[in-house]
């Protein structure tokens, strides 16, 4: 039984990955409806960055978890400018393969600079060690990635669900005319909602350097169980993908204690189940 | 009709002595080096496994007698079915003679089939499942640089020895881990251990924190680790975080090669042990062939066991096929002369091909440097023993090839 505790609990860890990645997916794909394949890459990216920090300029995890989304996010913002803006009411098929190309053109070049094995990033001093919760030992990174995801996580369906802003921004998807009348610079908008999302999958990449190695292909590993969890919850709905993140999360850390064998593979069985049912995915909407 | 006879018979001898003269004029030979140039063994063999086999080619000195040797890569991307389509269309169109590195026990076996098939050579240095010269052995095939019988011999036994009695395994779940913690279980039994469990994880799992939990609660003395390359390294690096070591279990680094030390760091790396049969940092052979080689590559990586055991197992393929004279293009019969002749190169020492097509040399007890004690950004193993070839590899008369029972 305390085995099963700390599954789910590690589990909840790994779900905390899943519920930001495809929290900035469906950010994307909600405001812009855009399919953005380059998430897994920007996740990189952002590792990357951070390593980049630290090993060339002295600037420490901390900072990172601050600068590396923005330099990544700028760096989305620019892709958007000269590239995405220009597939502004085209079928979602042309983002999908365009971001795609992006991915693996960014993927290609950190690959070769840097080979497949990756660059390891040390645990910040100040989340060292670990603390015995009597049925598992928590390291206090793993603890601290799940409260700090929590937290990006619920401030970012906020911005969305509860602001002004947000508000301005879920209306210009719906109608992008009428809003510029009202004054508003609808593609302003839109690139920084790209940046947005862009940075929410950047920092996840900080957040999981220390855990995992800083590799080219850490983002293409997770991609695509990304993707089947924005599907499972529905694509473009904020809520939907945080709670499908954390829960397949939960789900994978326990079959790799009922049956590890199948670990890779139980999302997307979840997925062709969810879709049975109910095609919009849990908590979407029918187009 | 006896006059027909006679020249029947003149005839055919002068056929053969015409393809016998028009074999040894043929100073062609192309080589493919097959290997995962992407995914999570790219850096252990991959490009720089064809960087070793063009050094290979540019020191054997061949062109000068006027041999025309070239060199095409290839990707398997850790699929067997992959791996053997390129091979088959090696063979078919681009008329390939020999087929080098190939990491990954899973696609190694498969393409082993279509070398056979095809009567190539096959020179493995990359894959370690030791089937390869044991059930599934193959007169085109020579396995140079390591297997699992090795690793689980000389890591696996030092460390039972050192009190390490109770095992439980992390094993990739594909041919190579399972050859792996077949050959451990089997040395850990042997010694008086007992394996009290494992798992069986996904290739290329990015998180093992469920996997090393379970590890953990099995209370074994050490945690086995049968897997390579990033899997290793993510293993290793998330056992340290989740206070394994520290706990008082030890890890045993089966498989662990040069590049998955620089991507864990010595900081977490630092006192594993485990077995390599190549270090660049040995004598000053290695070293002087590792720096013309860290020169080339990008990153300036000196050469893992993998692409050492490429070049060394080329450089003899080269010999055998200058003392014939010329490419024969008979897999078989190039073999046969390699294993005719003892090995002898800078990388690997002295040696020889036993009749089943494993190459012996010997095999290194090394641990992982302190950080304080590395002088620079490769300095990273301590040599703790060496094993001679024959203590390492499978003795003949446990093999089960049936190349021996002629």
């Amino acid at each position: 039984m305390q085995a099963l505790y700390a599954q789910l609990l590690v589990g909840l860890i790994n779900g905390s990955f899943y519920a930001l990645l495809s929290l900035g997916l469906a950010v994307i794909f909600g405001m812009l409806n855009i399919i953005n394949f380059a998430h897994g890459a920007l996740y990189m990216m952002g590792a990357f960055v951070a390593y980049f920090l630290l090993n060339l300029g002295g600037i420490n995890y901390w900072w990172a978890l601050l600068l590396a989304p923005v330099i990544v996010g700028i760096f989305g913002m620019i892709l958007e400018r000269t590239m995405l803006q220009w597939l502004t009411g085209l079928d979602h098929l042309y983002g999908l393969l365009l971001t795609f190309g992006i991915a693996l053109i960014v993927q290609g070049v950190f690959q070769n600079y840097f080979g497949s094995s990756g660059l390891p990033y040390a645990i910040p001093d100040q989340l060292k060690g670990g603390m015995n919760l009597g049925f598992m030992f928590l390291p206090v990174y793993r603890g601290w990635v799940v409260i700090f995801s929590l937290v990006v996580c619920i401030a970012t369906w906020f911005l969305i669900e509860k602001t002004r802003l947000g508000a301005y921004l879920r209306a210009a998807t719906e109608n992008p005319t009428l809003v510029r009348a009202f004054g508003i610079n609808v593609p302003r908008m839109i690139t920084l909602t790209y940046g947005l999302g862009v940075g929410l999958a950047a920092l996840a990449g900080v957040l999981s350097a220390p855990i995992n190695q800083v590799r080219p292909l850490m983002g293409a590993d997770l991609i695509i169980v990304v993707f089947a969890v924005v599907v499972i919850g529905g694509m473009g709905s904020i809520m939907g993908s945080i709670i499908t993140g954390f829960a397949l999360g939960v789900i994978e850390g326990l079959t790799k204690y009922f049956y590890p064998e199948a670990s890779n593979t139980v999302v997307f069985v979840l997925m062709v189940l969810v879709l049975l049912v109910k095609p919009t995915g849990l908590t979407g909407r029918a187009a | 009709m006896k006059k027909s006879i006679a020249s029947f018979l003149i005839g055919t001898a002068l056929a053969v002595t015409t393809a016998g003269a028009a074999f040894a004029q043929d100073k062609t030979v192309k080589i493919g080096a097959l290997s995962d140039q992407s995914g999570l063994y790219a850096d252990l063999g991959g490009p720089g496994s064809t960087l070793a086999a063009q050094m290979a080619v540019e020191d054997s000195g061949l062109a000068a007698k006027g041999w025309k040797i070239d060199i095409i890569s290839g990707d398997h991307q850790n699929k067997p079915d992959i791996g053997t389509a390129i091979a088959r269309q090696w063979f078919d169109v681009d008329k390939v003679d020999v087929i080098v590195d190939v990491p990954n026990s899973g696609v190694a076996l498969a393409v082993n089939n279509v070398v056979k098939e095809k009567n190539g050579v096959y020179i493995n240095s990359g894959a370690a499942t030791s089937d390869l010269t044991n059930a599934q052995c193959s007169p085109n095939t020579v396995h140079w640089t390591y297997d699992t019988y090795m690793l689980a011999h000389t890591t696996g036994q030092a460390l039972v020895k050192a009190g390490g009695d109770t095992w439980f395994f992390l094993t990739a779940d594909y041919a190579f881990g399972a050859a792996l913690e077949r050959d451990t279980t089997a040395v850990v039994v042997a010694n008086g251990g007992k394996v009290v469990g494992g798992v069986k994880h996904p290739l290329n799992t990015p998180d093992f924190s469920s996997f090393l939990l379970q590890a953990q609660a099995s209370k074994a003395k050490i945690i086995g680790l049968a897997n390579a390359g990033g899997d290793t390294t993510n293993s290793i690096k998330q056992a340290a975080e989740f206070g394994i070591v520290k706990g008082g279990q030890k890890l045993a680094a089966l498989l662990l090669f040069l590049t998955d030390v620089k991507a864990i760091g010595l900081e977490t790396a630092q006192g594993l042990n485990f077995t390599e049969t190549f270090y660049w940092d040995m004598d000053d052979k290695t070293r002087a062939f590792s720096k013309r080689f860290a020169d080339k590559m990008k990153n300036h990586a000196p050469p893992t066991m993998v692409q050492a055991g490429v070049y060394a197992g080329l450089r003899h393929y080269f010999k055998a096929l200058d003392a014939l004279g010329g490419n024969p293009h008979d897999g078989v019969k190039v073999v046969e002369k390699m294993k005719l002749m003892p090995t002898e190169d800078d990388l690997f020492g002295k040696g020889a091909i036993q009749p089943n097509g494993r190459t012996i040399h010997n095999a290194y007890l090394f641990e992982v440097k302190k950080p304080s004690e590395s002088k620079g950004p490769w300095d990273f193993y301590k040599l703790v023993g060496t094993v001679s070839g024959d203590q390492a590899f499978t003795p003949l008369s446990e093999s089960k090839c049936a190349l021996l029972k002629k």
